[in-house]
């Protein structure tokens, strides 16, 4: 097994949580889709673990720039996303997990972040098999994407509803990246 | 006639939301590459459906009957998994198993604790037994160790290790990373309260961990290509279920599934692109054969 130890945040300066706020939504699935919606607006966020006072189970919450509330919230209210709570960061947040790993199986690729594991054939770039995990929609996801190609198929937070999702997407991408672009 | 042995999980299919108020339970039954439960046919792709078949499939090759099942609709967004928490907590006084294993659900903390409360209220107090999602809620609940067993792979031994992750997804990278091994992540996370009383984790080398202590190590037969292959962790829940139902000692029935499941891999000779439903067929011989020794 080899281990990258690479950090999706590697090389970024570290954010100072007094000028940040979290985003709280009623779940895991508007959670995903507000991060990508204000991600293609232009807003530096990122997904964190809710401080534990706030935990209720498979969740998250988007930490933000707090300067610019007013125009995060617009941006949510275009795309019909509405937050539970805005409040500002304080200690007890937890990153998303950052490191992944790979094992070379020849024809295969195995790459896998946290809980989850996907293989995908050198030779067609298919993905044969999606393993791990533990939330519902997991089955669900390997069902949309066994037989595809890692170009192809829909990314796994396009669909996902969890965290086993998010972390899914993580070495979906990192997959991705490990195989090049299509030849 | 026993108690009966009840399997709680999900499938991952709308259709049969929209069916009654979205739960299936009752007896299960294995049927060539189909799973019957409650008048549905479902198909053993992965999921809970690969536990319960590997399960009816023990179950046959031990001569026990079938383990009952109760599953909810869920594909994500936790609904169906609310619905069975619900159902689960007010049938257990009647239910009474005198077993339960726990599967793919939505990690909800009140749905955990719910389920919890009534399975140690019972006057004869269940083996509990949880895998994949309920583990997590089971972890992230501070009462790890009321579980019998619980069955992380290396991701998920890392998060039970680490007292403050609520979910896989937030394991810290110390930990998560390959410098700590099996052994000493799963004596830390006895420590912390992040395991049950049993683990038994899946790996290159499977172990079986008694109140944080390693008693049996399995690493042979060597397939590697099980670990890339999805619901391989299914099966060996599904086995250690029907040992146990059997009436054997809960690490010895580790042992032996951990076994078997790595002689189902022999047996079934599978590549890193092979599907689980191909596996499930090798689950007596290879049953049979690691409890021969």
């Amino acid at each position: 097994m080899r281990l990258f130890g690479r950090s999706r945040d590697a090389g970024k300066k570290g954010r100072d949580a007094g000028d940040r706020g979290v985003l709280a939504f009623a779940h895991t699935a508007e959670v995903i889709r507000a991060e990508a919606t204000l991600k293609a607006a232009g807003f530096a966020v990122r997904v964190m673990g809710p401080p534990p006072d706030m935990r209720t189970g498979c969740d998250m919450v988007i930490e933000f720039e707090l300067m610019r509330e007013a125009a995060v919230r617009t941006a949510l209210k275009a795309a019909g996303l509405e937050p539970l709570a805005v409040a500002p960061a304080r200690g007890g947040m937890l990153a998303p997990v950052s490191l992944f790993s790979a094992k070379d199986f020849g024809d295969w690729l195995m790459v896998r972040a946290a809980n989850m594991k996907i293989t995908v054939a050198r030779a067609d770039r298919r993905i044969v098999n999606i393993s791990g995990g533990g939330c519902p929609d997991v089955p669900a996801l390997a069902e949309l994407l066994v037989g595809r190609t890692i170009d192809d198929a829909p990314a796994p937070l396009s669909r996902g509803q969890t965290l086993c999702a998010y972390a899914l997407e993580l070495a979906f991408q990192e997959a991705r990246r490990l195989l090049g672009a299509r030849p | 006639m026993s108690a009966p042995w009840l399997v709680c999980g999900s499938v991952p299919d709308e259709a049969f939301a929209a069916e009654a108020d979205g739960l299936a339970c009752g007896p299960c039954a294995l049927d060539g590459g189909l799973l019957r439960l409650d008048g549905r046919d479902i198909p053993v792709r992965r999921g809970t459906p690969a536990l319960l078949a590997a399960c009816c499939a023990a179950c046959a090759a031990l001569g026990l009957d079938p383990p009952q099942a109760l599953l909810a609709a869920d594909a994500g967004r936790g609904a169906g998994s609310k619905k069975l928490y619900a159902r689960l907590a007010d049938a257990m006084p009647r239910l009474a198993p005198r077993g339960l294993t726990f599967h793919y659900l939505f990690p909800d903390l009140a749905g955990h604790d719910r389920v919890l409360l009534a399975a140690l209220a019972l006057p004869a107090r269940p083996l509990l037994l949880a895998d994949a999602g309920f583990m997590y809620a089971a972890k992230m609940s501070g009462q790890a160790a009321e579980y019998d067993l619980f069955t992380p792979d290396a991701g998920e031994l890392a998060f039970l290790a680490d007292e403050l992750a609520p979910h896989p997804f937030y394991t810290r990278g110390f930990l998560a990373g390959a410098d700590a091994g099996p052994e000493e992540l799963a004596r830390r996370a006895w420590d912390t309260g992040g395991a049950a009383r049993t683990l038994l984790v899946k790996g290159g080398r499977d172990l079986v961990v008694v109140r944080g202590a390693a008693v049996r190590s399995i690493d042979g037969p060597d397939v590697p290509a099980m670990e890339a292959i999805g619901g391989t962790g299914d099966t060996l829940t599904g086995m250690v279920t029907a040992l146990v139902m059997s009436g054997r000692e809960l690490s010895e029935a580790c042992a032996a599934a951990a076994r078997a499941n790595r002689i189902l891999g022999a047996l079934a000779a599978p590549t890193p692109a092979t599907p689980v439903a191909d596996l499930v067929p090798h689950v007596p011989a290879a049953l049979r054969k690691a409890l021969a020794g």
